[in-house]
């Protein structure tokens, strides 16, 4: 497993140097470059413009095809790299991470009586598809290696919990996002 | 030769899709960090098997798999093998689905025990809870959950009814639970519900789900076809804690009895 140990190396070193700064651009861009080029999220999000245009959404042809499935990448992109770095902060803080992912579900239940009808199946989706091959490994790792670098945190009970948030803001995005394109 | 140059155009995918996180991992060690890479040799060659051991699977992913599941899929929503008729049905019938229930569940079941994401995460919960976690414990307890969330999934795509419903009553659940499952395996199996789903579950599954809706009378693929991939995340993390509360039921029982020979002794 070469992955591991980077991701381990990695989170060490930067607990070490003890920038949070640094710390929190590395989690943002972590997530946000793992997920950009995700060939499943590439996939859905094709599949999602398709229907959309089908469905008489929006205008039908490539150029609008093509913006509409982007715009839902780079949704899903920032938002994972968000979660990454809400995640890495409650690790630091300590936080307990149910009270983060109850709250989360509140939110996703108020913005799903909000949203558009058409992009809640996609939006939902959209959370699953996220973690990917190479994603979660390197996250857990960082998750990990964070958690035993800190001291007063174990790495079982604040280790985890990354990818969860890389599940969970998605969805809120890209309701989000479908509020803001079909609201027009 | 097809297969050298299907074979060489994944590799270069694979290539893409890594490429940005290894810039990210050396800009960091270099600009931020500047420390020189540990382990360099090691290094290198891990990730050459990143790649190609990656590569190699998704080829033979879309070589096999894929191309089976999805006809699978198209071939059991079919409304002849449903029905017995090539006649339009105006309301579907959820009890003629069956064999489409099953096939949900065991695909899920068997997708999610093949998911690399899935292995690397049991790996390292075994590795940092020191044994405790057992790798096929989790591997299965997760694959069951998916298997049924998938099933229940497709089950509300034949019916029509609303995703938020059930969605809701799955998070009032996970919330419940949360009270109640031991503290170490709650971030455990949040992360659970988002691993299941990657490479190898969200093809198929994605197919199954938008073949179904375009079958099903009354069914519109924008509004139904999605939403299977939410059950399949939603459904590890209930069975996962459940799994939790049954082992530390099961002990607290087992050292209880324990307990009362001892005082009988």
């Amino acid at each position: 497993m070469g992955l591991f140990p980077v991701g381990e190396a990695m989170a060490h070193a930067l607990a070490l140097k003890g920038s949070l700064f640094w710390l929190m651009t590395f989690a943002f861009a972590l997530g946000f470059s793992t997920t950009v080029a995700e060939p499943a999220l590439i996939a859905v999000c094709g599949e999602a413009a398709d229907i959309a245009a089908k469905g008489g959404l929006i205008e039908s042809s490539r150029q609008s095809l093509q913006s509409y499935a982007l715009g839902l990448r780079l949704t899903v992109a920032v938002s994972v790299g968000l979660s990454i770095l809400v995640g890495v902060l409650r690790i630091v803080l300590g936080w307990p991470i149910h009270y983060l992912i109850i709250s989360g579900y509140v939110v996703v239940m108020l913005m799903t009586i909000i949203a558009p009808a058409e992009i809640i199946g996609i939006a939902y989706d959209a959370g699953g598809v996220t973690t990917s091959t190479v994603t979660v490994p390197l996250v857990a790792a960082l998750g990990v290696g964070l958690a035993a670098s800190i001291r007063g945190r174990n790495p079982l009970v604040d280790g985890f919990g990354l990818i969860a948030f890389a599940s969970l803001l998605p969805m809120i995005f890209v309701m989000g996002y479908g509020l803001i394109v079909f609201g027009q | 030769m097809e297969f050298l140059s299907d074979f060489s155009k994944t590799l270069f995918t694979t290539c893409r899709d890594v490429a940005p996180v290894l810039a990210l991992i050396i800009c960091f060690q270099l600009f931020v960090l500047r420390q020189p890479i540990p382990h360099l040799r090691r290094l290198v060659s891990g990730g050459v098997y990143v790649v190609i051991g990656l590569a190699l699977f998704l080829a033979g992913l879309e070589k096999a798999l894929f191309p089976l599941g999805k006809i699978m899929a198209s071939q059991l929503s079919d409304p002849v093998f449903i029905y017995g008729t090539s006649e339009p049905v105006v309301v579907a019938d959820w009890t003629a689905y069956g064999w489409i229930y099953l096939f949900a569940a065991m695909t899920g079941f068997a997708t999610t025990i093949a998911e690399p994401s899935l292995i690397a995460v049991a790996y390292k919960a075994n590795e940092v809870s020191a044994g405790t976690i057992n790798q096929w414990g989790l591997r299965i307890t997760v694959a069951i959950g998916v298997a049924f969330g998938i099933s229940l999934g497709t089950f509300r795509i034949v019916t029509g009814t609303p995703l938020f419903m059930y969605i809701l009553a799955g998070y009032l659940v996970v919330v419940i639970q949360t009270m109640f499952a031991p503290r170490s395996i709650i971030p455990l199996a949040y992360d659970s519900g988002g691993v299941t789903t990657s490479t190898v579950t969200v093809p198929i599954v994605a197919a199954l789900g938008i073949g179904l809706s375009s079958t099903v009378p009354g069914r519109n693929p924008a509004l139904d076809g999605f939403g299977l991939i939410a059950f399949a995340s939603l459904f590890p993390i209930i069975t996962v804690m459940g799994y939790a509360q049954f082992m530390q039921w099961f002990v607290g029982r087992r050292t209880a009895i324990r307990k009362e020979d001892d005082n009988e002794i």
